[in-house]
């Protein structure tokens, strides 16, 4: 039992870094019908770009608060900043074409991005400090649970908590809902569709550059290749929990991680992909719709 | 000039030309019918004036300001609002929500929001029940009235309705339709596209019969009525019959 909960809380950590990646798949899919492949490879910016910013800047020598609010914040808004530049160049000629073309083009800018980093910051596997959050932690019970992990749940469930309210509680948010449903009765409302798209592209980008600062931290390594299988794994959570619908993205994420815990635990690490995409190929037979998807309509 | 002026509207769907010159106008406190059969080119009217349509020639002007070529949700402000076919709600939204999103343009302005809510409810208590059930658990005739209901959180000068009585039972039809003659006596513009010809000629004061792509017929209310043509073609058969 002690090992089932420890794995239990491995999973439900890596599971929030899968869940933010998953919601950046959701909230575009549901509005655009695009599945952004590039979603995954969001969050290897952001890793690097914290990575950056907290090793060649120098800035982990900060008061450790300092530290971590750079290295998110800037991260998350130069990562917004790609996707949307990918939004305007890449995705807008073709939105209004086949949605083949534009998940090519998806497929594409996954590859563009990796190749990007590839560029400016090296093949190499790069390391976040190691001691930037305090590496101990404590039992409970028979379960050890670290610090990190605590700190890096809060913040996933936060940044969650955050996208739910502006989702449910904001008239924009409302709008990011009524574009699921119908993009013309949206426009005819005085809703900006093109502005409400490119919101969802910096929400994606930002939780996805968040979810790659985290996995530097917990993890310790990057690489630029980092951001394919986590992107993957995300889109299978996303899938699971019903594309397009913002709770099953959060739901699908954790089950996800837990997925890959309880396989690594039990079986070997190597079995971790069959399982998970696995997974996915069943969900897509057995219910295409999703966990929280069986309301066609209903995708946010 | 008119509030509302269009003047040889040209509007093609890839090669077909869907209207050959089309010009009406609409004036405050007017309601304009628009009367016609499927496919003459009444909804692909209202849809080039509120913007999801680009014309290739002609004008449309409202209030002197020229609506041609404006994205659709810029038309909006400018005081042109359209009640789609089909009622075109968000069903997964609150009805709240959906009037919420009515009044999008305005949507920092929390008073204000709140007045024309409260005049909605106003106008449609049936809504105010319902104001936190799904938009698609409402009956019909309760969709139609949140379909009207959030296009007027924008307070339109003008106010264009597509077949607002589509499917409604002949009674609610009726007091839909009551509704926007009280809609027109506050001070809007109304466009009403009508597969009922003569309930919409009852109550407005303008008419135009459009056939393929073409204003045909224009003339008062009343007038056209009375109309030989008219009665032929749209005020025939079972109407007469039922009694209507």
């Amino acid at each position: 039992m002690g090992v089932f909960l420890q794995y239990t809380v491995i999973g439900l950590t890596v599971g929030s870094f899968y869940a933010l990646v998953a919601l950046g798949y959701t909230i575009v899919y549901g509005i655009i019908r695009l599945i952004n492949f590039a979603q995954g490879d969001l969050s290897m910016v952001g890793a690097f770009l914290g990575w950056t910013l907290l090793v060649s800047f120098g800035f982990e020598h900060l008061p450790i608060y300092l530290a971590l609010v750079i290295a998110f914040v800037v991260p998350m808004i130069g990562t917004a900043v790609v996707n949307l530049g990918i939004l305007q160049f890449a995705y807008k000629p073709l939105l209004r074409r086949s949605l083949l073309a534009i998940l090519i083009t998806a497929l594409g800018m996954s590859l563009l991005l990796q190749n990007a980093a590839e560029l400016i910051w090296g093949a190499a596997i790069e390391a976040y400090p190691p001691n930037l959050l305090p590496l101990s932690g404590f039992f409970v019970g028979p379960v050890h649970v670290t610090y990190v992990q605590i700190a890096l749940v809060t913040a996933s469930l936060l940044l969650m908590g955050g996208l739910v309210a502006f989702v449910q509680g904001t008239t924009m948010g409302t709008a990011m809902r009524a574009l699921a449903v119908d993009h013309d009765a949206a426009r005819l409302m005085g809703i900006d569709v093109d502005a409400v798209i490119r919101i969802a592209f910096v929400l994606g980008a930002m939780l996805a550059a968040a979810s790659g600062v985290m996995l530097g931290i917990y993890y310790v390594q990057i690489h630029f290749t980092m951001g394919f299988l986590l992107g993957l794994r995300a889109f299978t959570a996303a899938v699971l929990g019903g594309i397009g619908n913002i709770p099953g993205a959060m739901v699908g994420g954790l089950l996800i991680g837990l997925l890959e815990a309880y396989t690594t635990g039990y079986l070997s690490g190597t079995w971790e992909d069959v399982v998970v995409f696995g997974v996915l190929i069943t969900v897509l037979i057995v219910k295409p719709t999703g966990l929280f998807g069986e309301r066609v309509a209903e995708r946010m | 000039m008119a509030l509302l002026e269009v003047h040889d509207l040209h509007v093609y769907y890839g090669n077909i030309e869907a209207l050959k010159g089309v010009s009406m106008h609409a004036e405050p406190g007017q309601i304009v019918a628009i009367l016609g059969g499927n496919g003459a080119g009444k909804t692909t009217t209202l849809r080039t004036i509120s913007g999801l349509l680009r014309p290739r020639g002609g004008s449309i002007t409202c209030a002197g300001k020229s609506l041609v070529g404006i994205e659709a949700h810029v038309i909006v402000g400018m005081g042109v609002s359209h009640v789609p076919e089909g009622r075109r709600i968000f069903n997964i939204l609150t009805v709240e929500e959906n009037l919420a999103l009515g009044g999008y343009l305005i949507r920092s302005q929390h008073q204000l929001i709140k007045e024309r809510k409260a005049a909605v409810f106003d106008l449609f208590p049936r809504l105010a029940e319902r104001r936190m059930q799904l938009a698609g658990t409402l009956s019909g005739g309760e969709q139609q009235m949140l379909a009207i209901g959030r296009a007027l959180m924008s307070d339109p000068k003008v106010l264009m309705l597509d077949e607002p009585s589509l499917g409604l039972a002949p009674m609610l039809a009726r007091s839909v339709l009551k509704t926007v003659r009280e809609i027109a006596k506050r001070g809007a513009a109304v466009l009403l596209v009508e597969q009922n010809a003569r309930q919409a000629l009852a109550i407005a004061d303008h008419a135009y019969v459009i056939e393929v792509g073409q204003i045909v017929l224009e003339g008062g209310a009343a007038v056209l009525a009375k109309d030989e043509r008219v009665q032929k073609a749209y005020l025939g058969g079972f109407e007469s019959v039922a009694g209507a």
